[in-house]
């Protein structure tokens, strides 16, 4: 029996109009009788039908812009679609981001039972399942420390601790096994597939995709707002990875909302020294190329480019403010190139793009896995050598000997 | 597992068309996280002030003894045979609670950005719960109301035990306004610098230091009566302080109509606009 059954979904998002209104524009609108642009519309989700059996394990993937967080959104009733039909038999819990409701002054006792009845738990289960909870976090002596105190790593384990507590009959799961160091990740994943066994339907969303294929029987490939390919988890991440590496270099960004204030957002990104598909190879100058469109002239603007490899962990951040040639403020609309020299690059590999706007206090733009790449091997070293064992980075060095051998 | 009823059956998500109205059921099925929130919201207004509790003292009796002194002594408004300090003590305390949550409570949707993006609860808990922390603060007032009623020499009348009401009273105008600017908050930015002029303002029209009757002419008194506080305060000042307190009855049933309005109209324009706050907040 279906636990899930999406029927002809849709989720239709306005473009281009500024999210907050203010009063007085809106007044004065009234008084002079102005009518409003019409917004651009644009379908986030269009014409979405699937179903989900009890127990399944599905994953849900596709690039950026897909629909996967709208989807998530909608089935956790945050949004609400604006066709289609949903029909949901059990408790539903979604986990769109570990630690939701956290307060930095209450204490990591406080924090537990909060974000537990955030997320759906009584009373009576958080205090029944307390004790397990802390010592899953491997926490005992801080609980009644406010969590201001604690590095983020505990933060982290708390929060996942918390999380992973939860019993419901549908789990939804959105990029949050992103956290944490490798053991961390190894514990929470193997707790996953506890619930996963106990009979559980459990719907992910992640960019980890040895996450996804090992966890997950089921996959959705999402693209463009539709739906692409339903069946068993390993064809379609054979498909969707096909597609991510055989496609150009160039992703445009079609989304509906915009991940932050959205005073700034990206319109595309483009990498490479100019091939035509989303590889490079070690030892070449690596190019990123985005543009990006603003509210205003002049404004404030900060661009990250993060790069993390297929773990999720993050293993590079270039940053527009440490470059004392990017000019403080930018127009409303730009084209802008990031070169990164040849000297140190990147070990043969697949990794993805994470790309962030910020303007003087806030993120105006997030994009997680804006572009997927592939480092292909090559003559790094410039004499056809190689180094002895494999990191995460290659760099050129000169290396010198002293004969006189005085330490 | 919780016995949830709604877990047993069949749930249908579907674009919800026409008005929405308030669903009592579903906020009774989420009471515990309501009292997790209202809880939170106590505990962060007692962890972040240094003063803490002293602070909720010294406020209404710092606030009182300059009122007594500027209406009581110098403007000499008739205080019909009570102490001044308590007369205007008793306007004082459902006057802070409106006064001390509303800003909170406009600014609540927009705080809880994060939480709202990510978790489905009814939103109307958010607002709720804010308004709620005031009782904290007004059963602290409370009890120094008590200690000043004993300094003076106030008896203690059985209406007194009305009091609650007119505090659960004071709790639904503050959530009306509560309601209604959080859901405008949320789409309208610049509302946050309305509420705090609001209050403001409304310290002049909400009769808290003097007795209304006696200062505003008789051919105005429908009017003032619009401000739904009137009500309330006149209701504090009748269980606390006697019979020649009595409301003037037909302001106090407009003064209470009014806020009716405001509290269902609240609800209305809250539960719309609750559907979008996920996609704008």
């Amino acid at each position: 029996m279906a636990v899930i059954s999406v029927r002809q979904l849709g989720k239709e998002y306005r473009l281009g109009t500024q999210v907050h209104d203010t009063l007085r524009d809106q007044i004065t609108a009234l008084f002079r009788g102005r009518k409003k642009q019409p917004a651009e519309k644009f379908w986030a989700l269009r014409d979405v039908s699937f179903d989900v059996e009890q127990g399944d394990c599905v994953g849900i993937i596709g690039r950026n812009g897909a629909g996967k967080s709208t989807l998530l959104k909608i089935l956790s009733q945050i949004t609400e679609p604006t066709e289609g039909e949903i029909r949901i038999r059990g408790r539903i819990a979604s986990l769109l981001e570990v630690g939701t409701g956290f307060h930095p002054e209450l204490t990591g006792r406080e924090n537990t039972f909060l974000n537990g009845a955030i997320l759906g738990m009584t009373r009576a289960e958080i205090t029944r399942k307390f004790d397990e909870i802390a010592a899953f976090a491997e926490m005992d002596t801080f609980l009644d420390t406010p969590v201001k105190h604690y590095s983020s790593g505990m933060t982290t384990r708390l929060a996942f601790a918390v999380a992973a507590h939860l019993d419901p009959e549908i789990l939804i799961i959105d990029e949050v096994l992103a956290v944490g160091d490798a053991a961390f990740q190894k514990k929470c994943i193997g707790r996953m597939t506890e619930v996963a066994r106990a009979g559980r339907t459990v719907l992910f969303v992640s960019h980890n995709m040895s996450a996804v294929t090992a966890f997950c029987s089921r996959g959705l490939y999402l693209e463009r707002g539709q739906l692409k390919a339903v069946g068993p988890m390993r064809e379609i991440s054979e498909t969707y990875l096909a597609d991510a590496f055989s496609s150009k270099g160039q992703f445009e960004f079609r989304r509906g909302k915009v991940r932050g204030s959205g005073r700034i957002w990206f319109t595309s990104l483009n990498i490479g020294p100019g091939t035509a598909n989303a590889s490079l190879v070690c030892g070449d100058e690596m190019t990123f190329r985005f543009t990006y469109k603003a509210v205003t002239e002049g404004i404030p603007a900060r661009f990250l480019i993060n790069i993390h490899d297929q773990q999720q962990v993050r293993l590079l951040v270039i940053d527009s403010h440490t470059d004392d040639s990017f000019p403080y403020l930018c127009p409303s609309t730009g084209s802008i190139t990031v070169k990164i020299p040849s000297d140190v690059s990147l070990v043969p590999g697949r990794y993805s793009i994470e790309l962030m706007a910020l303007t003087s206090d806030e993120v105006a733009d997030h994009i997680p896995g804006a572009l997927d790449f592939e480092v292909h091997d090559g003559d790094f070293f410039g004499n056809g050598r190689r180094a002895h064992q494999p990191a995460a980075f290659l760099t050129k060095s000169a290396w010198s000997l002293d004969v006189s051998g005085e330490p | 597992m919780s016995a949830d009823p709604a877990a047993l059956g069949e749930r249908v998500i579907r674009p919800q068309r026409g008005m929405i109205s308030v669903n009592f059921a579903e906020l009774w099925r989420y009471r515990e996280l309501f009292g997790f929130l209202a809880w939170r919201d106590i505990l962060l207004r007692y962890k972040q002030t240094y003063l803490g509790v002293t602070w909720v003292v010294l406020q209404p009796v710092l606030t009182m003894l300059v009122f007594t002194v500027l209406f009581g002594r110098f403007a000499k408004f008739p205080s019909h045979g009570a102490p001044y300090e308590i007369l205007t003590f008793a306007g004082l305390l459902p006057w802070q609670f409106f006064a001390n949550t509303l800003a909170e409570s406009s600014n609540s949707m927009v705080a809880s950005a994060r939480i709202i993006s990510r978790v489905y609860f009814p939103r109307l808990i958010i607002p709720a719960s804010v308004v709620c922390s005031g009782f904290v603060e007004a059963g602290i007032s409370f009890i120094v109301l008590l200690i000043l009623m004993l300094i003076f020499g106030v008896a203690v009348r059985i209406q007194l035990l009305l009091l609650p009401v007119f505090l659960l009273m004071t709790f639904f105008v503050t959530f009306a306004a509560g309601a209604w600017f959080s859901a405008l908050n949320v789409k309208y930015r610049d509302v946050r610098y309305i509420v705090p002029f609001i209050t403001r303002l409304g310290m002049y029209v909400t009769p808290v230091g003097f007795v209304w009757t006696d200062v505003v002419p008789e051919r105005w008194w429908m009017w003032f009566c619009l401000n739904p506080l009137v009500a309330v305060i006149d209701g504090f000042r009748w269980c606390i302080l006697g019979p020649q307190f009595t409301p003037y009855w037909p302001g106090f049933a407009l003064s209470l109509g009014v806020g009716l309005v405001l509290l269902v109209t609240g609800l209305v324009y809250f539960r719309n606009t609750e559907k979008t706050f996920a996609d704008i907040v």
